[in-house]
């Protein structure tokens, strides 16, 4: 029981990363059928940007605050100067823009920042928590919390503000949002602003168990992306749920078959749920027109 | 002679000027290691040319499978006392049996969920190359054995640039005749469009199978003269920035075109070690000039250039 919960609670921590990266691509792709790599250097730039800043002096607080709107001047700089410019090019090109991108990120980083692995002290202690003989790092509930918080909050823009509906009218139909005069271009621009933030939360919330790194980005952005195609890109629920089977895989793959295979059984899952379920868990069906 | 036919010696003629151009303007030993570099790294890309240009399908694991090659020629001597070559064939007939076995369910998805499939695939071979420390020697990689043929030891790098030119050139001649094909008027058609393929006879599952074996086999074979010309392979080789480095060659060169993939990989591959001016912001650098390309140059580079000249010329 006490390995059980256990290995629960590290799932779905890890889980709630993946699940916030993996909601960060569902709407950018949602708004523009982009799939954008550079999700994973959101979340190395909450984590180093916070960290860096820390080391100035900085409470935690205003470094976090500091560390989410770097993120999203990033996202927005991405969009206007590279995503914008290549628009109309095919899917491939496009993801070929965002690695280049991500690659790009990952370089300055290294520079402006450095090649050391980084901690962030825990928000509130190191002192486990015990349940059902198990102990769980506060930390591990600051980032189940926050991710909680951010998809509620991301559901209550969608569904209940103007800006939201003006979203998912885009990611229903582009032309019909644009005649009835939504501005698709502000519609792009936020999505990656707020994909920017969530990730850059996530990478916050998970430095103080993970520790980060400049290169952190590239396996999350892997994972994020598995995580989206899991549960059906471009529907939110299925990123969220996608994001947290996968960290549950991995963890409990870890605990009862090899800590070495962990990356593997969850590629191997994912495998096998599209060889059956060719679109994911809650794709939609789509009828090809010819 | 017929337009297929022209462009074929066209392109064929085009590469074997190349070859004969840079042992005469680049004779240094560094120079012509690089070259063979970019011929080995053209024939990965040629077949994932094939692939994505000519049955627009994606593979993010390609590298996977150049993996499974130059394992195979490293390992086969090592732990089975065979031959070399005879170990690079292995490793080949390995690389294609496991795209024929794994192709049909796969190929069956489409877009993203392909991408994200394959994705998967390389990243299993390169956790296995990674892991299996006591076989594949784990993340510090392997020696490789000279290769000897006929009591002939294969060495320096003026060699190895030819056999590895001239195996570019079989592998271009084979490619250009696989477009010219009916297989290649079946991929076309199911590129445009899979029912409309599918309507008009088309064994679209078939033909989606035969080309990634074909693409599959390329990369094996480019892994195994990689391991043979390097006589050392890490799993490097097998890995996800490898697999978006073939993904971006041929992207960059021109989707679609035997001659991109060529230009494409000769990009990637001399760019970086040109960046190695920059230090610390080679990446930076790398990442900057991908995003330039595609913006500036989105169809690719051999298409790109070629609408140009055709815009120059008066009509």
């Amino acid at each position: 029981m006490a390995e059980l919960v256990q290995l629960l609670f590290a799932g779905l921590t890890t889980g709630a990363v993946y699940a916030l990266v993996a909601l960060g691509f569902t709407l950018i792709f949602q708004a523009s059928e982009v799939v954008n790599f550079t999700q994973g250097e959101f979340v190395m730039l909450g984590g180093m940007v916070t960290v860096f800043a820390m080391k100035a002096g900085l409470p935690l607080p205003p470094a976090a605050l500091l560390a989410v709107l770097v993120a999203v001047a990033t996202g927005l700089l991405l969009h206007r100067l590279a995503i914008e410019p290549a628009k109309g090019a095919t899917v491939v090109t496009l993801i070929i823009v965002t690695i280049g991108a991500s690659i790009l990120i990952r370089g300055l980083a290294q520079i402006v920042f450095d090649k050391q692995f980084h901690a962030l002290p825990a928000f509130s202690g190191d002192e486990p928590l015990r349940l059902l003989g198990a102990a769980i790092l506060p930390q591990s509930l600051w980032v189940l919390a926050g991710a909680a918080a951010i998809v509620l909050a991301l559901w209550l823009f969608m569904e209940r503000t103007l800006l939201g509906k003006a979203v998912r009218a885009t990611a229903a139909n582009r032309l019909a949002a644009e005649l009835v005069g939504i501005d698709t271009r502000v519609v792009l621009a936020l999505a990656f602003a707020v994909s920017a933030a969530i990730g850059a939360v996530g990478g916050i919330l998970v430095t103080p168990i993970t520790l980060t790194h400049y290169a952190v980005g590239t396996l999350l952005a892997l994972k994020g992306f598995a995580a989206a195609m899991l549960g059906g890109i471009g529907n939110p629920v299925g990123a969220v749920l996608g994001g947290l089977l996968l960290g549950l895989l991995e963890a409990f793959a870890a605990g009862w078959i090899s800590s070495t295979y962990k990356d593997g059984v969850a590629f191997l899952v994912i495998l096998l749920v599209l060889f059956a379920l060719p679109r994911g868990l809650l794709g939609r069906r789509a009828v090809e027109r010819v | 002679m017929a337009p297929g036919t022209r462009m074929k010696l066209f392109v064929l003629g085009a590469l074997a000027l190349v070859l004969l151009l840079v042992p005469l303007l680049l004779p240094s030993a560094f120079h012509l290691r690089v070259a063979a570099l970019v011929w080995i790294n053209a024939v990965a890309a040629l077949g994932l040319a094939l692939l994505m240009g000519l049955a627009g399908q994606v593979s993010l694991g390609h590298a996977g499978f150049m993996g499974i090659g130059a394992y195979a020629t490293a390992l086969g001597p090592k732990h089975l006392g065979l031959d070399p070559l005879l170990s690079l064939g292995a490793g080949i007939l390995l690389a294609g049996t496991l795209a024929f076995l794994v192709g049909r369910p796969i190929l069956r998805l489409k877009g993203h969920y392909l991408a994200v499939a394959t994705l998967g695939l390389g990243i299993l071979v390169h956790l296995v190359l990674v892991s299996e420390v006591p076989i594949t020697g784990g993340p510090d990689g392997i020696q490789v054995p000279r290769l000897e043929l006929f009591g002939v030891r294969l060495v320096g790098p003026e060699l190895w640039y030819w056999i590895t030119g001239i195996t570019l050139l079989l592998a271009a001649w084979l490619a250009l005749n696989l477009e010219d094909s009916s297989t290649g008027r079946a991929l076309r058609a199911l590129h445009d469009s899979e029912i409309a393929a599918a309507v008009v006879g088309v064994d679209v599952a078939r033909a989606k199978l035969v080309v990634f074996v074909i693409a599959a086999v390329y990369a094996a074979l480019a892994g195994g003269l990689f391991a043979l010309f390097n006589r050392f392979v890490t799993p490097d080789v097998a890995g996800f920035l490898r697999s978006i480095e073939l993904v971006t060659m041929v992207v960059i060169g021109g989707m679609g075109s035997i001659l991109g993939a060529v230009v494409g990989a000769a990009l990637l591959t001399v760019l970086p070690q040109a960046l190695t001016l920059f230090h610390d912001y080679e990446h930076a650098v790398l990442g900057l000039s991908i995003i330039l390309f595609m913006v500036f140059l989105r169809q690719g580079i051999v298409p790109g250039l070629a609408a140009l000249l055709a815009r120059r010329r008066p009509a």
